[in-house]
């Protein structure tokens, strides 16, 4: 499987983002977008996630299968956790499991994020480390091969963020694709780099 | 479990959990009606007169209440992004969730409305027919609206902008509706045709309601 982007633009309220982004992306590879902030961080990655409508240039993954779009072959993570304060921490990514794909065990994804012992806890009551870790149990639970993570590090403690390195290792080993929005280093050590916006 | 299913049971539990607001609109149905009697006065034959107006009117109001929040909630918390990203087409999750409404606050205003019909003097084997004409004709618009909802999130505004939006395009529900109800409480012109097209507008709006929303959705992408 392989991503390749050709001369991507970004438009946002007139305004352009960025333009000619060309990158390549293999199975276990992983790639770090940086750059200042408004560089078009976010934008890309929601840009690959079909979130955002691409104003000209190219992007496909090759080997996904003729009649998947490239959204259904992407995790995104973002700034915001996708959760219902209502619904139990179970619940929640029960849902997910279900809608994202078929029914498959959450509990093993909860365990991956150390939340089991809160599996029955309404997530109102997570803090945002642990609302962090429940969506991040959503990319265990559901496997779909390019995860789309925006600053993933964000209120995770420093065990936590061992944790995710751990997932991303093992995700990248099993032929998964990465691509990460960040300002600092977030323990993938063979990420390639990709700088956005003038230097 | 598929997609769809997982959707609409997810939306059922948030709407009857804490906060979720399932019976607002029919506590807001029963605040309306029973103010009526206080504005019009105590004149029984007028308010039998006009009661299936008024619990039109009223089912109108509520069922529009909750809809603003339809999608909102959605798209503040990022489900709204997830969702798209999901293999089930937009039009059938956006379907889902407008079901899950209607089950959640149409549905409710159809069980009430025998039981407020007998506070406007209307009377009991009426209130039947008037309830039949609700269960028909309260899908029409809560679809309608769903296409109201779509668009105040894709263009950030909410609230008014909704009611202003989607009022006008439920008149004809309303006056096919009202039209039913009074066919078959006081006559003489036949129940048969208006209850006929108030099915047909409830269908269409179905149909044509989630195509629309998912439409609305999508182009709100920037």
């Amino acid at each position: 499987m392989r991503l390749k982007a050709d001369g991507l633009a970004c438009t946002r309220g007139g305004r352009e983002v960025f333009d000619s982004v060309s990158f390549g992306l293999s199975s276990g590879e992983a790639m770090l977008v940086t750059g200042r902030n408004g560089a078009g961080k976010s934008s890309l990655l929601r840009m690959i996630a079909g979130l955002v409508r691409i104003s000209s240039g190219r992007l496909e993954l090759e080997g996904g299968g003729p009649d998947t779009p490239l959204s259904e072959h992407c995790h995104y993570l973002g700034h915001q956790d996708a959760m219902k304060p209502s619904l139990s921490v179970t619940e929640n990514l029960r849902f997910w499991a279900a809608f994202l794909c078929a029914d498959r065990a959450v509990e093993p994804a909860l365990e991956a994020v150390d939340l089991r012992p809160l599996a029955d806890l309404p997530a109102a009551y997570l803090s945002a480390g642990q609302r962090r870790r429940l969506s991040i149990a959503r990319l265990v639970a559901v496997p779909r091969p390019i995860w789309l993570l925006d600053e993933p590090t964000s209120a995770l403690d420093s065990p936590s963020q061992r944790k995710l390195t751990d997932l991303m290792s093992g995700h990248l080993m099993g032929g998964g694709m990465i691509i990460a929005a960040a300002h600092g280093p977030i323990g993938l050590e063979r990420a390639r780099e990709l700088k956005l916006g003038p230097a | 479990m598929s997609a769809f299913t997982a959707l609409l049971t997810r939306d059922i539990r948030l709407a009857i959990r804490v906060g979720g607001g399932a019976l607002m609109g029919a506590l807001f149905f029963l605040i309306v009606v029973t103010m009526t009697p206080f504005a019009v006065g105590p004149d029984l034959a007028l308010l039998a007169r006009i009661g299936p107006a008024i619990l039109w009117l009223g089912a109108l109001l509520a069922s529009l209440l909750a809809l603003d929040r339809l999608f909102a909630t959605d798209h503040d918390d990022g489900s709204l992004d997830l969702l798209m990203m999901g293999s089930l087409p937009l039009e059938l999750s956006v379907g889902a969730k407008a079901i899950a409404h209607w089950l959640t606050t149409g549905l409710p205003l159809v069980v009430i409305a025998p039981l407020l019909g007998l506070m406007l003097n209307v009377e009991l084997k009426a209130t039947g027919w008037l309830a039949l004409t609700l269960l028909v004709g309260t899908p029409a618009l809560t679809f309608i609206g769903l296409v109201g909802a779509a668009l105040a999130v894709a263009l950030r505004r909410g609230g008014l902008l909704l009611a202003v939006l989607v009022l006008p395009l439920t008149v004809p529900v309303l006056i096919f509706g009202v039209a039913a109800a009074n066919a078959a409480i006081v006559g003489p012109a036949p129940f048969g045709p208006p209850f006929t097209i108030l099915c047909a507008l409830s269908l269409a709006s179905l149909v044509l309601g989630p195509i629309a929303a998912a439409a609305a959705l999508r182009h709100g992408l920037e």
